[in-house]
């Protein structure tokens, strides 16, 4: 059982530096960390960090080029595969056989891992009762929820239990209430003296970790708790209400003070932090540029706060993006329109009377756990999808009579950067301004001043698949907004990505709002959640709340909760629902 | 809307070209197939033994014999005794046929009686085999006909052979011939699917598709962005294959080279057709390449590429003519060897017209489809 004195040490890496290819930057530069019994140990990092890299040199499936590796006692540069049978891996992706059942799935590992039969029984009930799947074994694997999947990954890593326990990005694709109960899981089983070693790219997750290794660029920036990295910008965060003005620009104008580390929309408020310079103790003067009945008041620091102050604070891009737009005209009727669309599949309701209009210049976000139907209702009102009934309007175009105008004004960008990766950056935009009919003179112009604001000369043209993530993340962008739509649609913008990158992103985004573009974006980060102005959240097909990210929380505050976080809105109301449709 | 369709083509080329591996596509298969298909794969019997059991000892089989010698059909004429040692030979697959003349040969055929020459082939190589005999049945058959010649006082007795082949268009039988111009329909029919089968998964998997089709890009006009670079691509490769066939070659052309082009680009459009259809049912790129030579084999052998459609089955003939190669293989063959007359070459075309017509059709269908 746990000691909480001395906790055993199950495996400790020293100078760990391991390369793919020679001429490429190292993917781990020199890591040294250790990983303690009974307790959950994060590998925080974007994604490119080296999490998936040192969790495969942890698992024996890897040599390093140099430092040294022992996991459970073994020289893992010596006997690699010695540890295998007494460790769990479960990789990010394609650990499960989607073809077979989630019963199929389990005999499967049991085999492979030699779990006798007179004991498989007895185990499986466990396991099936502690994921809460026993319903759905005869179910395939590939038809299960991003949570389930991860949680069946789970059980099948602990078939034989195991003593470390690699868990690749869990969470990636999982939604609050699947992490919430997946946490849960691994919770209880550092209780029985397992070590969990847990990689995520969510600081807000990492929070959670007992102990956090942070990675950026295969190198290690911090080892500790993560409230000794919070603690680092401890007394320097503070909430600013009241903002006068358009809160975004404001923003943007705020940060350009040099005393500024860091700042971010949270909901109606601003959450900014303030430099170490800042003399330390008392509330400081509000910024002028918020107007005299701004407000500032200390918060909580986070573990992202301690990472943006070890890389040295946001940067100052403000948006040239939007310097180079005209203002859209104000105009009453709203840009995105969404008229009772509704999406069967075969008898299954994916959506169902979906309702909502997004005025100009508004962020709305869409939330929902994994196959609620918000990505359903996404795509309906960007046209990739045909509704079974109701309409979508995007600038006042129906998209199923009017396709090609409504979507000549929407500009897409999804998750992975739907970049082509054998073209060039200067190829992929001139291939977007094609595509949205840009000719001749004007195509160059604006291809220019793309490569111009999202600063991509550098990079003009090199191969986009071989650019690094913050360049992708840029260019992507470029090429949605490069003919000036007047609606933005983002499909999980900024997941994996490190947070200066995302503030950047969010920095453009903010930018063209100001300029009266409309953004509807669905995603799993509360983060990015709390920069909406309105958010409808979408369960079971369904639309069962819709509202300012202030509204949601105030709706879910009690006595034993009274600030409750975006996180804590969406958990509570999606268990409101629950316990609604059990009573009806 | 062509500046919009005019940007996809322009990118579809950049990805191919651009990405090593599609490179590799486009070059290594045809050079691969020109070498295997032109050299390797001959159907011509050469480097083949051929064993003599002669049992005569007048000047006819002597006659027999050196022409046997001097055609370059057979590398080496073994002579041997007894029936036991051809026997042994064809056993130990030393010689593909053997020839037995029997002690009477030269004497009936001075009587003008007419003789006979006994061929026994290998029946395990059995194509080879056959070639041999065509082979062995001339050089009798120009025999017989030249002694009926000489001797004008024999002239009322029976011919001494009735074989009397003659190979129109390619006189000399020369294998190349055949294979080289089958090749540029070989070629087309490769590059124009997979590259096409390609196209369209490669996007699905790195998920540009879903970019493709929020944009103002309608699927008649995503159809024609995908349908030209492999039309293009393709008219490269048989072109170049047609400059080879021609000078590497030396395989005369006597049709129409306008009718050519045009029987290529129904002919590539209808492939095309193909690949777009399996590109749409295919969620990855390894499902595309593998419908593509689920698609290429049975089209390839439903030709009369390698085997003649006369010797199949009726019901399997009529089937051929859903083959868009089947035409298209009449049309490249006819051009090269003969000058195929018109209205043949209109029947071949307007069946492609067809098939183009379908499957283009058809893909599109799925197309639309697939986006509900």
């Amino acid at each position: 059982m746990t000691n909480a004195a001395s906790p055993e040490v199950l495996a400790r890496v020293t100078g760990l530096v391991k390369r793919f290819g020679k001429t490429a930057p190292p993917a781990l530069d020199r890591v040294s960390a250790s990983i303690f019994g009974g307790k959950i140990t994060g590998l925080v990092g974007p994604d490119g960090a080296g999490k998936t890299t040192l969790m495969r040199l942890l698992a024996g499936l890897l040599l390093p080029e140099e430092g040294a590796i022992e996991v459970l006692g073994h020289d893992l540069k010596r006997s690699p595969t010695a540890v295998q049978a007494l460790i769990g891996y479960m990789p990010q992706r394609f650990g499960l056989y989607e073809d077979l059942t989630v019963a199929e799935n389990l005999d499967l590992y049991a085999e492979l891992r030699g779990l006798p039969r007179a004991r498989r029984a007895e185990v499986y009930a466990e396991l099936l009762h502690f994921t809460d799947l026993g319903r759905f074994t005869t179910r395939l694997a590939g038809q299960l929820s991003g949570g389930m999947k991860q949680k069946l990954g789970l059980a099948c890593a602990l078939l034989q239990t195991p003593r470390l326990l690699l868990l690749d990005e869990p969470s990636v694709g999982v939604d609050p209430v699947s992490r919430r109960e997946l946490w849960r899981m691994v919770q209880a089983l550092t209780g029985q003296g397992i070590g969990v070693v847990w990689s995520t790219a969510y600081l807000d997750e990492a929070e959670k970790c007992d102990e956090v290794h942070l990675l950026n660029e295969g190198k290690l920036l911090f080892s500790g708790k993560p409230a000794e990295l919070a603690e680092r910008v401890a007394g320097r965060v503070f909430l600013l209400d009241g903002v006068g003005g358009r809160r975004r620009s404001t923003l943007a104008q705020i940060l350009a003070a040099p005393e500024l580390l860091d700042g971010v929309v949270q909901g109606s408020a601003l959450r900014l932090v303030y430099r170490a310079s800042q003399d330390g103790g008392g509330t400081p003067t509000p910024p002028p540029a918020a107007g005299p009945s701004a407000r500032l008041r200390p918060v909580a620091p986070r573990l992202e706060d301690g990472f943006i102050d070890l890389l040295g604070g946001a940067l100052r891009t403000g948006s040239a993006l939007a310097d180079s737009l005209h203002p859209l005209p104000a105009q009453s009727h709203p840009v995105i329109e969404a008229i009772g669309l509704t999406k069967r599949f075969g008898d299954f309701t994916a959506a169902e009377d979906m309702r909502f209009s997004i005025p100009r210049g508004e962020i709305f976000g869409l939330l929902g756990p994994n196959g609620a139907g918000k990505s359903t209702t996404f795509k309906m009102l960007c046209g990739l999808l045909k509704p079974s009934a109701g309409e979508g309007r995007v600038a006042g175009f129906d998209l199923l009579h009017a396709g090609p105008q409504a979507r000549g004004r929407l500009g897409y960008m999804a998750q992975k950067f739907s970049l082509y990766g054998d073209l060039s950056a200067r190829q992929n935009l001139e291939f977007f301004a094609g595509v949205y009919g840009l000719g001749g003179g004007e195509r160059r112009a604006r291809v220019e001043e793309m490569i111009a604001i999202f600063d991509l000369a550098a990079v003009a043209d090199q191969t986009a698949k071989l650019l690094p993530l913050g360049f992708k993340q840029r260019l992507a962008l470029a090429c949605a907004v490069m003919h000036r739509p007047e609606a933005l649609f983002l499909d999980e913008p900024t997941s994996g990505v490190d947070p200066l990158t995302r503030r950047e992103f969010w920095g453009h985004i903010n930018g063209l709002v100001e300029m009266g573009v409309t953004i509807l974006v669905t995603t799993h980060f509360m983060d990015e959640a709390e920069y909406c102005d309105r958010i409808a959240l979408i369960y079971r097909g369904r639309r069962i709340a819709m509202g300012s990210p202030e509204e949601l929380k105030r709706r879910v505050a009690a006595a034993e909760r009274p600030d409750p976080t975006l996180e804590d809105a969406f958990i509570g109301l999606i268990e409101a629902s629950d316990a609604e449709r059990g009573a009806a | 809307m062509w500046r919009r369709i005019l940007a996809l083509i322009r990118k579809e080329l950049l990805a191919i070209l651009r990405d090593p591996r599609g490179r590799m596509v486009l070059i290594a298969p045809p050079i691969a197939q020109l070498v295997i298909f032109s050299f390797a794969a001959t159907l011509e019997v050469t480097n083949a033994d051929i064993a003599v059991l002669n049992q005569d000892s007048g000047r006819w089989s002597a006659e027999f014999l050196q022409r046997l010698g001097v055609g370059k059909s057979f590398d080496e004429v073994i002579v041997v005794r007894t029936p036991g040692a051809v026997r042994a030979l064809i056993d130990a697959r030393r010689v593909l046929a053997a020839v037995e003349i029997g002690p009477s040969f030269s004497r009936d055929l001075e009587a003008g009686r007419g003789a006979t020459i006994l061929i026994i082939a290998d029946g395990r190589r059995s194509n080879a085999a056959q070639i041999a005999v065509g082979y062995l049945s001339q050089i009798a058959g120009t025999l017989g006909a030249e002694i009926a010649q000489a001797s004008p006082e024999r002239a009322a007795a029976p011919p001494a052979a009735r074989i009397a082949a003659t190979n129109w268009f390619n006189p000399n039988l020369n294998y190349r011939w055949f294979t080289v111009p089958s090749l540029v329909a070989v070629i087309a029919l490769l590059v124009g699917l997979v590259v096409t089968a390609l196209s369209v998964a490669r996007e699905r998997e790195l998920g540009t598709f879903d970019q493709l089709m929020v944009s103002p890009l309608t699927p008649f006009e995503i159809m024609i962005g995908k349908t030209v670079p492999p039309l293009l691509i393709g008219h490269v490769h048989a072109t170049i294959y047609i400059l080879v066939a021609v000078f590497l070659f030396g395989v005369p052309f006597r049709g129409s080279l306008a009718l050519l082009y045009l029987g290529l680009c129904l002919f590539l459009v209808a492939v095309i057709g193909v690949g777009l259809f399996l590109s749409a049912i295919s969620q990855t790129q390894q499902q595309a390449i593998l419908g593509a030579f689920l698609f290429m084999a049975p089209a390839i052998i439903l030709s009369g590429f390698a085997t003649p459609i006369e010797n199949m089955p009726e019901w399997l003939q009529t089937l051929t003519y859903i083959n868009p190669l089947r035409h298209f293989l009449v049309i490249v063959r006819g051009s090269f060897l003969k000058a195929l007359p018109i209205a043949e070459v209109l029947v071949h075309l307007g069946m492609m017209a067809v098939i183009a017509a379908v499957t283009l059709g058809a893909a599109t269908v799925l197309f639309r489809k697939r986006l509900e």
